[in-house]
């Protein structure tokens, strides 16, 4: 046991004791890490303020047999703006919940840490639209995780197409000779939306997109959220708390 | 494990938040060491508490009567509303003797997180005070993270149409502590803050 240094995203905080925190960190090395902040509750904290959700900062940790401990922080991204906005920050609470939910700790996933920090600028950068990259981030994450959705091609026989029955359990957009009977066919434009939300790639065009195809939008949005709570096991709290145009 | 009376005091205070099982035995054995009169009186305090205090009808802080004691004061000023997450808010903003307008305690914080939104708080008494109250400024001193800003944002959102000055508490620098020791945060709040001297 002794000191480490790594970088990691600050995903939740738990009250510990009288002025101490308990921070779950998404770091780029170790995976999920668990630590103590000692005395960040206090105004006169040396690091309180650099340790607040969605935070992107570089420590310095001492390695405990349970709880890491917080030795130093410095601020790389205080993503300050996020905080600042209801939507953007129950966004960004959605976001984080999902990776407290599916990092494991000591095992390094740089692919979940580049898309959280991806994620967390996106809605740093402005407030306009943020539910839109919610559904985004839900269906990139889940196919970080391995659980990608299927747009190009049959989810069941793979044929290669744009198909047009969408199924939550079989992964995706199914042909006509495998979707079970009753499934309802939507309109490509979902297909196209539910494309978008789970290609990697630039997050500043996705309000854009969004705008096109408003009720195409809000389809792919209940899929990609019905798709992440089923595949990942997990109903996420936050959800309902963003705002939707 | 011991048995009985003794043990069930020990059961007891170790449901208490920071109690541990070893605090819990440690003040079991102080109160049956103390003098009866002492324990009779702890025991006498708790369930005069529980019996008698209440939440205030107006304003949610603790009180013995339907109304607080801020409240019932005709000396505070109705035109300024300060809105605070929890009662023992209340008692640090008073300590300060800086403020006197009256209070609005919302009960917690929005959370998304953890599924705390804003029906769960006393939101829908506020614009209620709002209406009936001649109250032109409101003082958003939710705390000073994230469940607190949210809170303030989704609050100031809510009230811009409603005609009522919405102000926000000040975030800077700690009395007494160097600038070299603030987080970056911090620190740029105290400059976007900053005011006029002699102002």
């Amino acid at each position: 046991m002794g000191t480490y240094r790594d970088q990691g995203i600050v995903l939740r905080t738990y009250k510990l004791g009288e002025t101490d925190r308990i921070v779950h960190l998404l770091t780029q090395g170790r995976g999920k890490v668990r630590a103590v902040a000692k005395g960040v509750r206090r105004p006169g904290s040396r690091f309180g303020g650099r340790l607040e959700p969605y935070s992107h900062v570089d420590l310095q940790l001492y390695e405990g047999r349970n709880l890491d401990i917080v030795n130093q922080a410095e601020l790389l991204a205080p993503h300050a703006a996020i905080r600042a906005d209801y939507a953007t920050s129950a966004a960004a609470a959605v976001m984080t919940e999902l990776t407290d939910a599916v990092a494991q700790e000591g095992e390094r996933d740089n692919a979940l840490f580049l898309l959280l920090r991806a994620g967390l600028q996106a809605l740093d950068a402005g407030p306009g639209d943020p539910a839109v990259f919610v559904d985004a981030f839900l269906l990139r994450a889940a196919s970080v995780v391995g659980f990608h959705v299927f747009t190009d091609a049959c989810a069941v026989c793979r044929t290669p197409g744009r198909h047009v029955f969408l199924s939550v359990k079989a992964g995706g957009a199914l042909c006509a000779d495998c979707a079970p009977p009753g499934t309802r066919a939507v309109d490509t434009r979902v297909i196209d939306a539910v494309a978008t939300f789970s290609r990697g790639g630039e997050w500043s065009a996705l309000p854009g997109l969004a705008r096109e195809a408003p009720a195409a939008r809000a389809t792919a949005a209940s899929y990609a959220r019905a798709f992440a709570e089923h595949h990942l096991d997990r109903r996420f709290k936050a959800y309902d708390a963003v705002p939707r145009p | 494990m011991y048995e009985g009376a003794i043990q069930d005091l020990i059961d007891e205070l170790g449901r208490l938040p920071g109690v541990g099982p070893k605090s819990a035995q440690r003040i079991a054995f102080h109160l049956m060491q103390a003098e009866p009169a002492d324990a009779r009186r702890l025991a006498d305090a708790i369930t005069t508490v529980k019996d008698t205090v209440r939440f205030c009808a107006r304003c949610f802080n603790v009180s013995e009567a339907e109304h607080c004691r801020i409240c019932q004061d005709q000396r505070r000023d109705g035109t300024l509303l300060c809105v605070v997450e929890e009662a023992r808010d209340v008692q640090a903003i008073e300590r300060t003797r800086e403020f006197r307008g009256r209070y609005h305690v919302l009960g917690g914080a929005i959370s998304p997180i953890d599924g705390v939104g804003p029906d769960e708080l006393h939101i829908a008494e506020l614009i209620r005070r709002l209406d009936d109250e001649p109250v032109e400024e409101l003082i958003l001193a939710t705390n000073p993270n994230v469940e607190g800003e949210a809170t303030a944002s989704y609050l100031s959102r809510l009230l811009e149409h409603l005609g009522v000055r919405v102000t926000r508490l000040a975030s800077g620098l700690p009395v007494g502590g160097d600038l070299d020791y603030a987080d970056e945060v911090t620190l740029g709040r105290a400059f976007s803050g900053r005011r006029e001297l002699g102002a």
